[in-house]
Protein backbone atom coordinates (compact mmCIF):
# COMPACT_ATOMS: atom_id res chain seq x y z
CA UNK A 1 0.00 0.00 0.00
CA UNK A 2 1.37 3.61 -0.72
CA UNK A 3 0.79 6.50 1.49
CA UNK A 4 -1.57 7.88 -0.89
CA UNK A 5 -3.62 4.48 -1.23
CA UNK A 6 -3.68 4.86 2.62
CA UNK A 7 -5.17 8.23 3.04
CA UNK A 8 -7.98 7.29 0.38
CA UNK A 9 -8.91 4.08 2.23
CA UNK A 10 -9.21 6.87 5.75
CA UNK A 11 -10.90 8.92 3.76
CA UNK A 12 -13.84 6.54 3.37
CA UNK A 13 -14.07 6.29 6.94
CA UNK A 14 -16.46 9.33 8.33
CA UNK A 15 -16.71 8.51 11.85
CA UNK A 16 -13.68 8.09 14.71
CA UNK A 17 -15.34 4.32 15.70
CA UNK A 18 -13.67 2.96 12.07
CA UNK A 19 -10.80 5.40 11.62
CA UNK A 20 -9.82 3.34 14.99
CA UNK A 21 -11.07 0.22 14.03
CA UNK A 22 -9.05 1.03 10.57
CA UNK A 23 -5.74 1.96 12.50
CA UNK A 24 -6.20 -1.39 14.81
CA UNK A 25 -6.45 -3.63 12.08
CA UNK A 26 -3.51 -2.40 10.22
CA UNK A 27 -1.61 -2.54 13.54
CA UNK A 28 -2.42 -6.26 13.30
CA UNK A 29 -1.29 -6.97 9.92
CA UNK A 30 1.98 -5.86 10.95
CA UNK A 31 4.92 -8.20 10.73
CA UNK A 32 5.37 -9.35 14.06
CA UNK A 33 8.57 -8.26 15.82
CA UNK A 34 11.10 -10.70 16.77
CA UNK A 35 11.22 -10.91 20.83
CA UNK A 36 14.67 -10.78 21.18
CA UNK A 37 14.17 -6.32 19.82
CA UNK A 38 11.49 -5.88 22.61
CA UNK A 39 14.65 -4.74 24.75
CA UNK A 40 15.71 -1.27 26.24
CA UNK A 41 18.28 0.07 23.29
CA UNK A 42 15.31 -0.47 20.92
CA UNK A 43 12.54 1.27 23.00
CA UNK A 44 11.32 4.54 21.76
CA UNK A 45 11.20 6.37 25.58
CA UNK A 46 8.22 9.35 26.35
CA UNK A 47 5.46 6.65 25.97
CA UNK A 48 2.51 5.73 27.75
CA UNK A 49 3.00 2.39 25.83
CA UNK A 50 5.50 0.27 25.04
CA UNK A 51 6.79 1.27 21.58
CA UNK A 52 9.83 -0.39 20.06
CA UNK A 53 11.84 1.13 16.68
CA UNK A 54 14.53 -1.29 15.21
CA UNK A 55 16.58 0.54 12.16
CA UNK A 56 18.66 -1.15 9.43
CA UNK A 57 20.37 -0.49 6.18
CA UNK A 58 20.51 -1.67 2.75
CA UNK A 59 22.41 0.34 0.73
CA UNK A 60 21.61 3.93 1.16
CA UNK A 61 17.76 2.92 2.46
CA UNK A 62 16.65 2.83 5.69
CA UNK A 63 14.40 -0.08 6.86
CA UNK A 64 12.21 0.06 10.41
CA UNK A 65 10.53 -2.49 12.37
CA UNK A 66 8.24 -1.56 14.77
CA UNK A 67 5.69 -2.58 17.76
CA UNK A 68 3.39 -1.72 20.41
CA UNK A 69 2.04 -3.30 23.33
CA UNK A 70 -0.94 -1.16 22.56
CA UNK A 71 -3.41 -1.92 19.83
CA UNK A 72 -4.20 1.44 18.85
CA UNK A 73 -0.71 2.64 19.22
CA UNK A 74 0.67 -0.13 16.82
CA UNK A 75 -2.08 1.11 14.33
CA UNK A 76 -0.39 4.43 14.26
CA UNK A 77 3.30 2.90 14.12
CA UNK A 78 2.25 1.08 11.03
CA UNK A 79 1.56 4.27 9.21
CA UNK A 80 4.48 5.81 10.69
CA UNK A 81 6.62 3.13 8.82
CA UNK A 82 4.65 3.60 5.42
CA UNK A 83 5.51 6.74 5.42
CA UNK A 84 9.18 6.73 6.27
CA UNK A 85 10.67 2.59 5.33
CA UNK A 86 12.76 2.56 2.51
CA UNK A 87 13.80 5.93 1.99
CA UNK A 88 17.21 7.64 1.59
CA UNK A 89 18.06 9.98 4.95
CA UNK A 90 17.52 13.06 2.59
CA UNK A 91 14.45 11.47 1.47
CA UNK A 92 12.95 11.03 5.25
CA UNK A 93 14.52 14.41 6.40
CA UNK A 94 11.92 15.98 3.62
CA UNK A 95 8.77 14.27 4.52
CA UNK A 96 6.19 16.58 5.76
CA UNK A 97 4.61 13.92 8.25
CA UNK A 98 2.30 16.29 9.88
CA UNK A 99 0.69 17.45 6.20
CA UNK A 100 0.21 13.24 5.99
CA UNK A 101 -1.23 12.40 9.69
CA UNK A 102 -3.52 16.05 9.15
CA UNK A 103 -4.29 14.39 5.98
CA UNK A 104 -5.30 10.92 7.44
CA UNK A 105 -7.54 12.96 9.96
CA UNK A 106 -5.48 11.70 12.60
CA UNK A 107 -3.05 14.71 13.48
CA UNK A 108 -3.73 15.15 17.38
CA UNK A 109 -1.62 12.02 17.72
CA UNK A 110 1.31 13.45 16.37
CA UNK A 111 1.47 16.18 19.29
CA UNK A 112 4.67 16.38 21.34
CA UNK A 113 1.81 16.29 24.23
CA UNK A 114 0.13 13.69 23.43
CA UNK A 115 2.77 11.29 25.02
CA UNK A 116 1.58 8.13 22.69
CA UNK A 117 5.38 7.51 21.44
CA UNK A 118 4.14 8.75 18.13
CA UNK A 119 6.30 12.20 18.04
CA UNK A 120 9.20 10.39 19.95
CA UNK A 121 9.35 8.05 16.98
CA UNK A 122 9.51 10.71 14.32
CA UNK A 123 11.81 12.35 15.91
CA UNK A 124 14.34 8.75 16.62
CA UNK A 125 13.63 7.95 13.02
CA UNK A 126 15.13 11.58 11.70
CA UNK A 127 17.85 10.85 14.36
CA UNK A 128 18.67 7.41 12.41
CA UNK A 129 18.73 8.85 9.22
CA UNK A 130 21.17 11.22 10.76
CA UNK A 131 23.57 8.74 12.20
CA UNK A 132 22.88 5.82 9.88
CA UNK B 1 -28.69 19.44 50.78
CA UNK B 2 -25.42 19.19 48.64
CA UNK B 3 -26.27 19.89 45.33
CA UNK B 4 -24.10 18.69 42.47
CA UNK B 5 -25.41 20.30 39.77
CA UNK B 6 -25.65 23.76 41.64
CA UNK B 7 -21.77 22.75 42.06
CA UNK B 8 -20.84 22.39 38.79
CA UNK B 9 -22.09 25.84 37.72
CA UNK B 10 -19.17 27.20 39.85
CA UNK B 11 -16.71 25.75 37.35
CA UNK B 12 -16.69 27.50 33.64
CA UNK B 13 -15.06 24.88 32.12
CA UNK B 14 -18.03 22.31 32.54
CA UNK B 15 -20.04 24.54 29.90
CA UNK B 16 -17.73 23.57 27.31
CA UNK B 17 -17.99 20.07 25.63
CA UNK B 18 -14.99 17.83 24.57
CA UNK B 19 -14.94 15.98 21.04
CA UNK B 20 -18.47 17.34 20.85
CA UNK B 21 -19.47 15.54 23.86
CA UNK B 22 -20.04 16.68 27.92
CA UNK B 23 -17.00 17.17 29.49
CA UNK B 24 -16.57 13.85 31.76
CA UNK B 25 -13.80 15.13 33.49
CA UNK B 26 -12.46 12.33 35.66
CA UNK B 27 -8.59 13.19 36.42
CA UNK B 28 -8.77 15.38 39.15
CA UNK B 29 -6.57 13.68 41.15
CA UNK B 30 -3.75 14.90 38.47
CA UNK B 31 -5.01 18.59 39.10
CA UNK B 32 -8.58 19.66 39.53
CA UNK B 33 -10.57 21.99 37.56
CA UNK B 34 -11.33 25.45 39.29
CA UNK B 35 -14.22 27.50 40.25
CA UNK B 36 -15.15 30.65 38.92
CA UNK B 37 -14.37 32.55 42.39
CA UNK B 38 -10.87 31.83 41.88
CA UNK B 39 -10.34 32.55 38.77
CA UNK B 40 -12.09 36.11 39.66
CA UNK B 41 -9.86 36.78 42.45
CA UNK B 42 -6.84 36.47 40.90
CA UNK B 43 -8.20 38.07 37.72
CA UNK B 44 -9.30 41.00 39.73
CA UNK B 45 -5.68 41.36 41.71
CA UNK B 46 -3.53 41.41 38.48
CA UNK B 47 -6.56 43.97 37.67
CA UNK B 48 -6.77 46.35 40.88
CA UNK B 49 -4.43 45.09 43.89
CA UNK B 50 -1.34 43.85 42.03
CA UNK B 51 2.22 45.06 43.87
CA UNK B 52 4.96 43.19 45.85
CA UNK B 53 4.71 42.23 49.08
CA UNK B 54 6.86 43.13 51.91
CA UNK B 55 8.55 46.05 49.97
CA UNK B 56 7.20 49.46 49.25
CA UNK B 57 5.41 51.61 52.07
CA UNK B 58 2.75 52.32 49.84
CA UNK B 59 -0.48 51.51 49.70
CA UNK B 60 -0.90 49.32 46.88
CA UNK B 61 1.89 46.79 48.40
CA UNK B 62 0.48 47.05 51.96
CA UNK B 63 -3.12 46.01 50.71
CA UNK B 64 -1.51 42.74 49.05
CA UNK B 65 0.71 42.22 52.05
CA UNK B 66 -2.39 41.85 54.02
CA UNK B 67 -4.46 39.75 51.39
CA UNK B 68 -1.08 37.27 51.15
CA UNK B 69 -1.25 37.20 55.02
CA UNK B 70 -4.61 36.59 54.98
CA UNK B 71 -4.32 33.79 52.69
CA UNK B 72 -1.91 32.06 55.09
CA UNK B 73 -4.54 32.33 57.70
CA UNK B 74 -6.74 30.36 55.71
CA UNK B 75 -4.73 28.25 54.99
CA UNK B 76 -4.23 27.88 58.79
CA UNK B 77 -7.79 27.46 59.59
CA UNK B 78 -8.11 24.93 56.39
CA UNK B 79 -5.64 22.26 58.62
CA UNK B 80 -6.52 23.70 61.55
CA UNK B 81 -2.62 24.74 62.65
CA UNK B 82 -1.59 26.33 65.74
CA UNK B 83 -0.70 29.40 63.74
CA UNK B 84 0.03 30.99 60.80
CA UNK B 85 3.59 30.94 61.48
CA UNK B 86 3.15 27.35 60.91
CA UNK B 87 2.43 27.50 57.25
CA UNK B 88 5.30 27.77 54.64
CA UNK B 89 3.94 28.44 50.85
CA UNK B 90 6.05 26.95 48.30
CA UNK B 91 5.72 26.00 45.04
CA UNK B 92 4.14 23.11 45.35
CA UNK B 93 4.10 19.36 47.47
CA UNK B 94 7.15 18.02 45.91
CA UNK B 95 8.92 21.46 46.86
CA UNK B 96 7.38 21.02 50.21
CA UNK B 97 9.16 17.65 50.26
CA UNK B 98 11.98 18.41 48.77
CA UNK B 99 12.14 21.54 51.84
CA UNK B 100 11.99 19.13 54.19
CA UNK B 101 14.30 16.55 52.94
CA UNK B 102 16.88 19.63 52.00
CA UNK B 103 16.72 21.75 55.36
CA UNK B 104 15.73 19.33 57.77
CA UNK B 105 16.65 16.31 57.13
CA UNK B 106 20.11 17.29 55.81
CA UNK B 107 20.91 18.38 59.48
CA UNK B 108 19.17 15.94 61.56
CA UNK B 109 19.55 12.36 59.51
CA UNK B 110 22.92 10.73 60.33
CA UNK B 111 24.41 8.05 58.82
CA UNK B 112 23.13 5.07 60.23
CA UNK B 113 19.93 6.68 61.09
CA UNK B 114 16.43 5.10 59.20
CA UNK B 115 13.95 6.90 57.19
CA UNK B 116 10.51 5.02 56.86
CA UNK B 117 8.09 5.54 53.68
CA UNK B 118 5.46 3.07 52.04
CA UNK B 119 5.37 1.04 49.29
CA UNK B 120 2.77 4.02 47.96
CA UNK B 121 4.75 6.68 47.84
CA UNK B 122 4.54 8.90 44.70
CA UNK B 123 7.63 9.46 43.32
CA UNK B 124 7.49 13.08 44.86
CA UNK B 125 7.72 11.34 48.03
CA UNK B 126 9.59 8.54 47.51
CA UNK B 127 13.07 10.06 45.25
CA UNK B 128 14.01 12.93 47.41
CA UNK B 129 14.58 10.63 50.21
CA UNK B 130 16.78 8.39 47.95
CA UNK B 131 18.66 11.13 46.96
CA UNK B 132 19.10 12.07 50.14
CA UNK B 133 20.26 8.70 51.52
CA UNK B 134 22.71 8.52 48.60
CA UNK B 135 24.53 11.75 50.25
CA UNK B 136 23.87 10.86 54.15
CA UNK B 137 24.37 7.12 54.22
CA UNK B 138 21.15 6.49 55.80
CA UNK B 139 18.92 3.20 55.62
CA UNK B 140 15.22 3.97 53.37
CA UNK B 141 12.89 1.40 54.39
CA UNK B 142 9.56 0.56 52.97
CA UNK B 143 6.83 -0.94 54.54
CA UNK B 144 4.59 -2.55 52.47
CA UNK B 145 0.86 -2.53 50.83
CA UNK B 146 -1.46 -5.60 50.96
CA UNK B 147 -2.45 -6.67 47.41
CA UNK B 148 -6.14 -4.99 47.83
CA UNK B 149 -4.01 -1.47 48.51
CA UNK B 150 -4.57 -1.56 52.20
CA UNK B 151 -1.86 -0.47 54.73
CA UNK B 152 0.13 -3.39 56.52
CA UNK B 153 0.25 -2.25 59.65
CA UNK B 154 2.36 -5.01 60.84
CA UNK B 155 4.79 -4.73 58.29
CA UNK B 156 4.92 -1.09 59.11
CA UNK B 157 5.68 -1.78 62.90
CA UNK B 158 8.00 -4.26 62.11
CA UNK B 159 9.92 -1.87 59.88
CA UNK B 160 9.91 0.84 62.31
CA UNK B 161 12.94 1.06 65.12
CA UNK B 162 14.60 3.15 67.55
CA UNK B 163 16.76 4.01 64.34
CA UNK B 164 14.03 5.74 62.20
CA UNK B 165 14.28 9.37 62.56
CA UNK B 166 11.36 10.30 59.99
CA UNK B 167 8.41 8.48 58.52
CA UNK B 168 7.18 9.75 55.36
CA UNK B 169 3.89 8.60 54.47
CA UNK B 170 1.18 9.17 52.28
CA UNK B 171 -2.16 10.44 53.73
CA UNK B 172 -4.26 8.79 50.81
CA UNK B 173 -2.30 6.59 47.53
CA UNK B 174 -2.93 8.62 44.42
CA UNK B 175 -2.97 5.18 42.43
CA UNK B 176 -4.97 2.96 44.82
CA UNK B 177 -7.31 5.25 46.87
CA UNK B 178 -6.39 3.71 49.81
CA UNK B 179 -6.87 5.95 52.89
CA UNK B 180 -4.07 5.12 55.19
CA UNK B 181 -4.76 4.79 59.23
CA UNK B 182 -2.70 7.80 60.05
CA UNK B 183 -3.42 8.24 63.41
CA UNK B 184 -2.35 5.15 64.29
CA UNK B 185 0.72 5.74 61.93
CA UNK B 186 1.65 8.80 63.92
CA UNK B 187 1.33 7.61 67.08
CA UNK B 188 3.35 4.59 66.52
CA UNK B 189 6.34 6.73 64.57
CA UNK B 190 6.26 9.29 68.23
CA UNK B 191 5.95 6.44 70.50
CA UNK B 192 9.23 5.18 68.71
CA UNK B 193 10.55 8.72 68.57
CA UNK B 194 10.36 9.31 64.56
CA UNK B 195 9.13 12.84 63.23
CA UNK B 196 6.52 12.15 60.79
CA UNK B 197 5.91 14.10 57.17
CA UNK B 198 2.31 13.53 55.69
CA UNK B 199 1.90 13.66 52.00
CA UNK B 200 -1.48 14.68 52.10
CA UNK B 201 -1.72 15.84 48.20
CA UNK B 202 -5.01 13.98 47.78
CA UNK B 203 -5.86 13.39 51.23
CA UNK B 204 -6.65 17.50 51.61
CA UNK B 205 -9.08 17.21 48.85
CA UNK B 206 -11.33 14.57 50.15
CA UNK B 207 -11.35 14.69 53.60
CA UNK B 208 -11.10 17.31 56.39
CA UNK B 209 -7.34 17.95 57.18
CA UNK B 210 -6.49 19.02 61.33
CA UNK B 211 -2.67 18.70 62.27
CA UNK B 212 -3.34 18.83 65.73
CA UNK B 213 -5.85 16.13 65.78
CA UNK B 214 -2.96 14.25 63.88
CA UNK B 215 -0.39 15.73 65.62
CA UNK B 216 1.62 15.02 62.41
CA UNK B 217 5.27 17.38 62.23
CA UNK B 218 5.08 17.96 58.93
CA UNK B 219 2.16 18.38 55.95
CA UNK B 220 2.68 18.99 52.52
CA UNK B 221 0.10 19.72 49.68
CA UNK B 222 -0.23 21.54 46.18
CA UNK B 223 -2.88 24.17 45.30
CA UNK B 224 -4.08 22.98 42.18
CA UNK B 225 -5.39 19.60 43.32
CA UNK B 226 -7.29 21.51 45.69
CA UNK B 227 -8.88 23.66 43.11
CA UNK B 228 -6.82 26.19 43.54
CA UNK B 229 -4.13 27.94 40.90
CA UNK B 230 -0.69 26.19 39.86
CA UNK B 231 2.83 26.62 40.85
CA UNK B 232 1.49 27.12 45.12
CA UNK B 233 2.21 24.71 47.48
CA UNK B 234 1.93 24.31 51.52
CA UNK B 235 3.95 22.84 53.76
CA UNK B 236 3.02 22.86 57.22
CA UNK B 237 5.23 21.94 60.04
CA UNK B 238 5.07 22.36 63.54
CA UNK B 239 6.97 25.70 65.13
CA UNK B 240 9.51 24.39 67.50
CA UNK B 241 10.78 22.58 64.57
CA UNK B 242 10.55 24.61 61.54
CA UNK B 243 12.23 27.36 63.77
CA UNK B 244 14.90 24.44 64.26
CA UNK B 245 15.37 24.11 61.04
CA UNK B 246 18.82 26.21 58.40
CA UNK B 247 17.06 27.90 55.39
CA UNK B 248 16.31 25.62 51.82
CA UNK B 249 16.87 28.36 49.50
CA UNK B 250 18.56 31.87 50.05
CA UNK B 251 17.58 35.82 49.04
CA UNK B 252 15.68 38.38 49.05
CA UNK B 253 12.68 38.27 52.38
CA UNK B 254 14.51 35.59 54.20
CA UNK B 255 16.72 37.62 56.01
CA UNK B 256 17.44 39.94 59.36
CA UNK B 257 20.74 41.41 59.31
CA UNK B 258 22.87 41.39 56.36
CA UNK B 259 26.64 42.37 55.86
CA UNK B 260 28.72 42.19 53.19
CA UNK B 261 30.43 39.64 55.50
CA UNK B 262 27.74 37.42 57.21
CA UNK B 263 23.87 36.98 57.46
CA UNK B 264 21.20 35.88 60.36
CA UNK B 265 18.33 34.66 58.92
CA UNK B 266 14.37 35.35 59.31
CA UNK B 267 12.32 33.39 61.81
CA UNK B 268 9.87 30.99 59.68
CA UNK B 269 7.71 31.29 57.47
CA UNK B 270 9.55 33.96 56.06
CA UNK B 271 12.79 31.49 56.27
CA UNK B 272 11.84 29.07 53.83
CA UNK B 273 9.88 31.56 51.74
CA UNK B 274 13.39 32.96 49.69
CA UNK B 275 12.59 35.83 46.94
CA UNK B 276 9.25 37.20 45.43
CA UNK B 277 6.50 34.40 46.67
CA UNK B 278 3.76 33.33 43.73
CA UNK B 279 1.68 36.26 45.39
CA UNK B 280 -1.54 35.89 43.86
CA UNK B 281 -1.33 32.26 43.50
CA UNK B 282 -1.57 32.26 47.23
CA UNK B 283 -4.07 34.05 47.06
CA UNK B 284 -5.92 32.39 44.77
CA UNK B 285 -5.63 29.34 46.80
CA UNK B 286 -6.94 30.95 50.21
CA UNK B 287 -10.27 31.63 48.05
CA UNK B 288 -10.26 28.00 46.77
CA UNK B 289 -9.90 26.88 50.25
CA UNK B 290 -12.45 29.24 51.53
CA UNK B 291 -14.89 27.83 49.27
CA UNK B 292 -14.39 24.16 50.04
CA UNK B 293 -15.12 25.60 53.83
CA UNK B 294 -17.90 26.96 52.88
CA UNK B 295 -19.53 23.84 51.45
CA UNK B 296 -18.30 21.69 54.17
CA UNK B 297 -15.25 19.58 54.23
CA UNK B 298 -17.51 16.64 55.46
CA UNK B 299 -19.98 17.63 52.77
CA UNK B 300 -17.56 16.81 50.30
CA UNK B 301 -16.76 13.67 51.94
CA UNK B 302 -20.14 12.20 52.22
CA UNK B 303 -20.91 13.13 48.47
CA UNK B 304 -17.77 11.78 47.20
CA UNK B 305 -18.13 8.43 49.33
CA UNK B 306 -21.93 7.95 48.18
CA UNK B 307 -20.31 8.52 44.72
CA UNK B 308 -17.50 5.92 45.34
CA UNK B 309 -19.56 3.32 46.37
CA UNK B 310 -21.63 3.56 43.26
CA UNK B 311 -18.98 3.34 40.88
CA UNK B 312 -17.55 0.58 42.69
CA UNK B 313 -20.71 -1.35 42.18
CA UNK B 314 -21.02 -0.23 38.81
CA UNK B 315 -17.12 -1.33 37.76
CA UNK B 316 -18.10 -4.65 39.50
CA UNK B 317 -20.33 -5.78 36.87
CA UNK B 318 -18.09 -4.51 33.55
CA UNK B 319 -16.78 -7.93 32.82
CA UNK B 320 -13.01 -8.43 32.73
CA UNK B 321 -12.39 -5.20 34.53
CA UNK B 322 -9.63 -5.41 37.51
CA UNK B 323 -9.82 -3.03 40.16
CA UNK B 324 -6.10 -1.88 41.61
CA UNK B 325 -6.59 -0.99 44.84
CA UNK B 326 -9.66 -2.13 46.45
CA UNK B 327 -8.87 -1.53 50.21
CA UNK B 328 -12.15 -0.78 52.61
CA UNK B 329 -13.35 3.02 52.89
CA UNK B 330 -10.81 3.75 50.12
CA UNK B 331 -12.01 7.30 48.82
CA UNK B 332 -12.62 8.59 45.02
CA UNK B 333 -9.31 7.01 43.07
CA UNK B 334 -9.67 4.27 41.30
CA UNK B 335 -7.26 2.44 38.81
CA UNK B 336 -8.16 -0.42 36.96
CA UNK B 337 -7.04 -2.90 33.33
CA UNK B 338 -9.17 -3.76 31.45
CA UNK B 339 -8.53 -7.63 29.96
CA UNK B 340 -7.45 -7.04 26.36
CA UNK B 341 -7.39 -3.67 25.94
CA UNK B 342 -4.20 -1.79 26.95
CA UNK B 343 -4.71 1.18 28.84
CA UNK B 344 -3.01 3.64 26.08
CA UNK B 345 -6.03 2.62 24.11
CA UNK B 346 -8.72 2.37 26.49
CA UNK B 347 -7.39 6.34 27.03
CA UNK B 348 -7.78 6.67 23.36
CA UNK B 349 -11.41 5.59 22.89
CA UNK B 350 -12.16 7.34 26.27
CA UNK B 351 -10.85 10.66 25.22
CA UNK B 352 -13.51 10.37 21.84
CA UNK B 353 -16.21 9.77 24.35
CA UNK B 354 -15.23 12.87 26.21
CA UNK B 355 -13.76 11.30 29.36
CA UNK B 356 -10.69 12.25 30.50
CA UNK B 357 -8.72 9.77 32.42
CA UNK B 358 -5.13 9.01 33.37
CA UNK B 359 -2.71 6.01 31.81
CA UNK B 360 0.78 5.44 33.12
CA UNK B 361 2.40 4.66 36.42
CA UNK B 362 0.74 7.89 38.30
CA UNK B 363 4.31 9.12 39.19
CA UNK B 364 4.03 5.79 41.24
CA UNK B 365 6.08 3.55 38.90
CA UNK B 366 7.18 0.98 41.44
CA UNK B 367 3.80 1.22 43.01
CA UNK B 368 2.24 -0.21 39.78
CA UNK B 369 4.97 -2.47 39.11
CA UNK B 370 4.27 -3.94 42.49
CA UNK B 371 0.68 -4.02 42.00
CA UNK B 372 1.49 -6.20 38.56
CA UNK B 373 0.77 -3.82 36.31
CA UNK B 374 3.33 -1.48 34.31
CA UNK B 375 0.66 0.60 33.44
CA UNK B 376 -2.86 1.49 34.70
CA UNK B 377 -5.97 3.47 34.29
CA UNK B 378 -7.10 5.78 36.36
CA UNK B 379 -10.40 7.59 37.17
CA UNK B 380 -10.44 10.27 40.18
CA UNK B 381 -13.29 12.36 41.69
CA UNK B 382 -13.71 15.86 42.62
CA UNK B 383 -16.37 17.60 44.33
CA UNK B 384 -18.23 18.22 40.90
CA UNK B 385 -18.76 14.78 39.94
CA UNK B 386 -22.15 12.87 39.65
CA UNK B 387 -23.41 9.44 38.59
CA UNK B 388 -23.94 10.54 35.13
CA UNK B 389 -20.67 10.73 35.07
CA UNK B 390 -19.80 7.32 36.26
CA UNK B 391 -22.14 6.29 33.68
CA UNK B 392 -20.59 7.91 30.71
CA UNK B 393 -17.50 6.15 31.73
CA UNK B 394 -18.89 3.03 32.52
CA UNK B 395 -20.72 2.94 28.71
CA UNK B 396 -17.10 4.45 27.00
CA UNK B 397 -15.38 1.68 28.60
CA UNK B 398 -18.49 -0.79 27.52
CA UNK B 399 -18.02 0.76 24.28
CA UNK B 400 -13.84 0.54 23.98
CA UNK B 401 -14.12 -3.38 24.61
CA UNK B 402 -16.23 -3.83 21.81
CA UNK B 403 -12.87 -2.26 19.48
CA UNK B 404 -10.55 -5.24 20.94
C1 LIG C 1 0.16 11.65 46.55
C2 LIG C 1 0.87 12.72 45.77
N1 LIG C 1 2.01 13.24 46.26
C3 LIG C 1 2.67 14.21 45.61
C4 LIG C 1 2.23 14.71 44.42
C5 LIG C 1 3.01 15.78 43.74
O1 LIG C 1 2.27 16.94 43.61
P1 LIG C 1 2.84 18.16 42.76
O2 LIG C 1 3.17 17.63 41.42
O3 LIG C 1 1.71 19.13 42.71
O4 LIG C 1 4.01 18.70 43.49
C6 LIG C 1 1.06 14.19 43.87
C7 LIG C 1 0.56 14.69 42.57
O5 LIG C 1 0.37 13.96 41.62
C8 LIG C 1 0.35 13.18 44.57
O6 LIG C 1 -0.77 12.65 44.08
Amino acid sequence: MTIDELIENFAFLDTWEDKYRYLIELGEKMPPLPESYKTAPWQVKGCQSQVWLVPSKEEDRLHFLGDSDAAIVKGLISIVLLIYDNKSPSEIKAVAVDDIFAKIGLKEHLSPSRRNGLEAMVAKIRQYADIL
Amino acid sequence: MYDVNKIREDFPIFALSINGKPNTFLDSAASAQKPKIVIDKMNDMYLHEYANVHRGSYLLSEEITLAFEQARETVQKFVNASSSSEIVFTRSATESINLVAASWGRKFIKSGDEVLISEAEHHANLVPWQVLRDEIGFKLNICRVNDDGSFDMEDFRKKLSSKTKLVAITGMSNVLGTIFPLKQIISLAHAGGAKILVDACQLAVHQNIDVKDLDCDFLAFSGHKTYGPTGIGILYGKYELLDSMPPYQCGGDMVDIVTYEHTTFDVPPARFEAGTPAIVEAIGLAEALKYLMQIGQDNITNHENELTAYTLEQFSQIKGLHQVGTAQGKGGVFSFVVDDIHPQDLAFILDKEGVAVRVGHHCAAPLVKRMGHSSVARASLGLYNTKEDIDILVKAINKAKTFF
